[in-house]
């Protein structure tokens, strides 16, 4: 193949590292090409960002040897990578939200007068030239915090292309992005591409790395699996690859057995820019909410649940009206809500397994006011085992958890509760395949049990694949319904987007109800 | 061809799955460890220090300060502060004598001076949750107006007790022969120590005080555990000017002036982050001890009043420091 004639810009041998003597990175060997987006995959803590940080300077590998157009470097310093041309876009933006984009873009790196003051008008022309790069005209005065994720993000980037960086790389760039916002990174990437850029692709996406990635190197446990060309493989091979085993399947359906009941919800909204909507989800039936970024699907999660003030509308739990001020209601009339933020409205960072999964459930488990401890230890190990959540002890810090394990507390936490009703608000964003499957198969026995389960996700093959019923929003509206099983990805896009077929006010879909 | 696949995948050992760990073992023990330097340090260098007496002692004085400094981190935790507890020491005792002097019962006088401090802290937490104001300025306020009405209370002047009273149980007295602040002092830390780590309500507090948000979409009734809060440092900093105004055998305007700070570096030294969500409350025993028999051992050894002051800000410095250091994560 043509392309492997070329010299790398990055080639890494032997790398290994260990972080108190544990090894998190063995014998990794990875290159990149000029004019190449090559994607790491991995599961949480296969060793992807260990091995990213070493790119970047921030770690010092222990063994091998890294070779930067066939030069020997070492990085003690990621100034030393930023000099040598590597930039690193990380998942948290390191963007100052207070100063304006040109101050932004100008960091560190500012412009002076002869006098040895700030130049602000070459601040700005920079600026101008800099964003120019990447096809953006926002206005560099205006605050780096009034734009969105995506707009930051490009900002970003500008910055590092502004370095003269050849290679770079993106740490799950398009976990907050909206589907719009990631059209415009991806053409980007493939602008940097033709540009003769290296880029280093991290992403759990699996259909994002297939539309941009030109080889794929799959990580496990610290160990290299392969690197192979997209074209040669398949995503099969892959997901195999980073899981170590054959996933049979990772959506299960079981005959569930739909009857009346569960949580009915009828003209809700909040005066404003969400509802009024109205739906149910029946008692045993998985139910799928997609939409697009912004088209109101958590703020209805958070009607439902009183976690916001409802203006309109009722909610019905089986069959009978509830009142709900608060989330504390809610969770008493029987609705559970897993928040789409897990670290900031959903763990207690600095607390055990312990608390965190016993944490709404505690008023079961006392006597005469007193807590019983045997017991709630005992449930909490129950739930653990059956999520198989990995922690060295129950009083281990959820902090020092992988993400998929810290999501499967939060999801023990609910099976706990043992709600009539449980809302999973992207229930696996983030979350590595293992846990993911893990997560579904509990949505799965959920649903046997008899629960009505309403499932938030932007994840369109996943809404696909475990939904008995789709319905979708847009502008904070219901804008169709769908048969789970029948359902094709473009027209839940049409229906979400309103691009092609716009609804008539009815929001009914011929597909409705094709399913009884 | 560069589909090159090698898997070779070792058995991967889960991270700090046993075996001794610093950070844990510090986090429990640490403070405990510099306590006992302390002592063994205090015993060859200071005179008489290392006596039973002495020891109650210590313990009788660092009693009003413990007993504020429990209250204080029960507020802590919930990432607040209560900044005005010094100042309720003043109320609550004057409150007290007032109503001594008037012919009250003594019982119902010292309820009734534990009662307006309580009602001052369900102030301060009413105020604090449901008009989401900053603890800080809120009870900032609070050390200020609590004063001035333990001045207008009395015109300015001390209130001595009249005559004999049966208060003088609470400051001189003994029970078994420990003196009696001490054995006050023992039962609030049990109670809360019970009521922290043994109840919903306790495990509400370390809730609140790790993730607001999330123990509100748990079902937690947010505003009301924060409220609690402030009532319970009230209902403590209310006992504790009983007990100082038993010690000193009157309503004193100026007590506890600047007694907040003394508290504020127990719960600290004893541990509990000043973020909420993590501390033991005998962690700030251990704290106001260290603080008492630095104090003590500084006295016993000649060490001038100015000096003492260097030392002891200087050890809550440290003490803070190596608390940072060590909850720092380990990359």
């Amino acid at each position: 193949m043509a392309q492997n004639l070329q010299v790398p810009l990055l080639r890494l041998s032997g790398i290994g590292k260990s972080f108190s003597g544990t090894r998190v990175l063995h014998q990794i060997a990875f290159e990149v090409l000029p004019g190449e987006v090559h994607a790491v995959m991995g599961e949480n803590g296969a060793g992807k960002s260990t091995l990213m940080k070493i790119l970047a300077g921030i770690h010092l590998p222990d063994t091998g040897s890294m070779k930067l157009n066939g030069q020997e470097v070492k990085f003690l310093s990621p100034s030393d990578a930023l000099r040598s041309g590597i930039s690193i876009i990380h998942q948290e933006l390191n963007v100052v939200p207070e100063m304006s984009i040109a101050d932004n873009l100008a960091l560190g790196n500012e412009p002076r007068t002869r006098l040895g003051l700030l130049d602000r008008s070459k601040v700005e022309i920079q600026a101008r030239e800099k964003l120019a790069r990447v096809q953006s005209n926002l206005d560099p005065l205006q605050s780096m915090g009034s734009l969105s994720i995506g707009m930051q993000q490009i900002v970003e980037i500008a910055r590092a292309i502004a370095q003269d960086s050849r290679i770079l790389i993106l740490d799950e760039p398009t976990a907050a992005l909206s589907t719009s916002e990631s059209s415009q990174l991806f053409e980007l990437i493939l602008k940097m591409r033709s540009n003769g850029m290296g880029l280093i692709y991290i992403s759990h996406r699996m259909q994002e790395v297939w539309e941009l990635a030109d080889r794929i190197t799959v990580l496990r446990d610290g160990c290299l699996v392969s690197t192979s060309n997209r074209v040669d493989t398949s995503q099969h091979i892959v997901v195999n690859d980073m899981i170590g085993r054959d996933v049979e399947s990772l959506f299960l359906r079981d005959e569930r057995k739909i009857v009346p009941g569960g949580l009915s919800v009828s003209g809700l909204g909040d005066g404003k820019r969400i509802g009024p909507v109205s739906f149910e989800v029946r008692s045993g039936e998985v139910v799928g909410l997609f939409g697009l970024v912004g088209a109101g699907r958590s703020e209805i999660a958070r009607l439902i649940f009183g976690a916001d003030r409802v203006r309109l509308g009722s909610v019905s739990v089986d069959g009978s009206r509830v009142i709900i001020t608060d989330p504390a209601s809610a969770i008493a009339a029987g609705i559970g809500l897993l928040s789409e933020d897990r670290k900031g409205q959903g763990l207690l960072l600095n607390r055990d397994v312990i608390d965190n999964v016993a944490l709404p459930s505690f008023g079961s488990f006392q006597r005469f006011g007193i807590l019983k401890f045997g017991r709630i230890r005992s449930a909490v190990r129950a739930v653990s085992d059956r999520l198989k959540i990995k922690s060295s002890s129950d009083s281990q810090l959820v902090s020092e958890l992988s993400g998929g394990n810290q999501q499967k507390v939060l999801v023990a936490r609910w099976l706990e509760v043992k709600p009539r009703v449980l809302i999973m608000d992207e229930p696996t964003r983030g979350v590595d395949i293992g846990s993911k499957a893990q997560i579904y198969r509990t949505i799965n026995e959920l649903a046997s049990e008899g629960t009505a389960v309403l499932i938030i996700s932007s994840d369109i093959s996943e809404v696909l694949g475990i939904s008995d019923r789709i319905i979708v929003i847009r502008d904070g509206l219901l804008s169709g319904e769908f048969n789970g099983l029948l359902a094709t990805e473009e027209a839940l896009m049409l229906s979400a987007t309103g691009i092609e077929k716009p609804n008539s006010e009815s929001g009914a879909d011929p597909q409705k109800r094709s399913r009884t | 061809m560069s589909s090159e696949k090698s898997v070779k995948v070792p058995d991967k050992e889960s991270p700090g799955k046993s075996g001794f760990r610093f950070d844990t073992f510090w986090d429990r023990w640490g403070i405990l460890g510099v306590l006992t330097l302390l002592v063994i340090y205090m015993s060859f260098f200071a005179p008489f220090f290392l006596s039973f007496g002495n020891a109650f002692n210590v313990a009788q004085s660092i009693s009003v300060n413990a007993v504020l400094a429990a209250g204080m981190t029960v507020v802590i935790l919930t990432a607040g502060i209560d900044l005005s507890v010094g100042s309720m020491i003043a109320v609550s005792g004057v409150g007290c004598v007032i109503f001594l002097n008037l012919g009250v019962p003594p019982v119902l006088a010292v309820l009734g001076g534990i009662l307006l401090t309580t009602l001052a802290g369900l102030l301060n937490g009413l105020i604090i949750s449901y008009l989401m104001l900053p603890a800080f300025i809120v009870t900032l306020g609070a050390l200020t107006y609590l004063r001035g009405i333990a001045y207008s209370l009395t015109d300015g002047k001390p209130v001595p007790i009249d005559g004999e009273s049966p208060l003088q149980f609470i400051g001189s007295g003994d029970i078994f022969g420990v003196p009696t602040t001490v054995v006050m002092m023992a039962t609030i830390y049990l109670v809360l120590w019970f009521v922290l780590e043994r109840t919903r309500y306790g495990r509400h507090i370390y809730a609140v005080g790790g993730n607001k948000e999330a123990a509100r979409l748990a079902g937690i009734k947010v505003k009301r555990v924060l409220t609690s809060a402030y009532v319970i440092s009230g209902l403590t900093a209310g006992i504790a000017g009983i007990m100082f105004a038993s010690r000193v055998r009157s309503g004193q305007v100026t007590g506890g002036e600047g007694y907040e700070l003394d508290a504020i570096a127990a719960v600290i030294l004893g541990g509990t982050s000043l973020f909420g969500g993590r501390g033991r409350i005998f962690g700030t025993l251990v704290g106001a001890v260290i603080i008492g028999v630095l104090s003590n051992g500084l006295i016993l050894m000649g060490v001038p009043f100015y000096t003492q002051l260097i030392v002891k800000g200087a050890v809550i410095v440290l003490a803070v420091a190596l608390d940072y250091f060590k909850g720092r994560p380990r990359s």
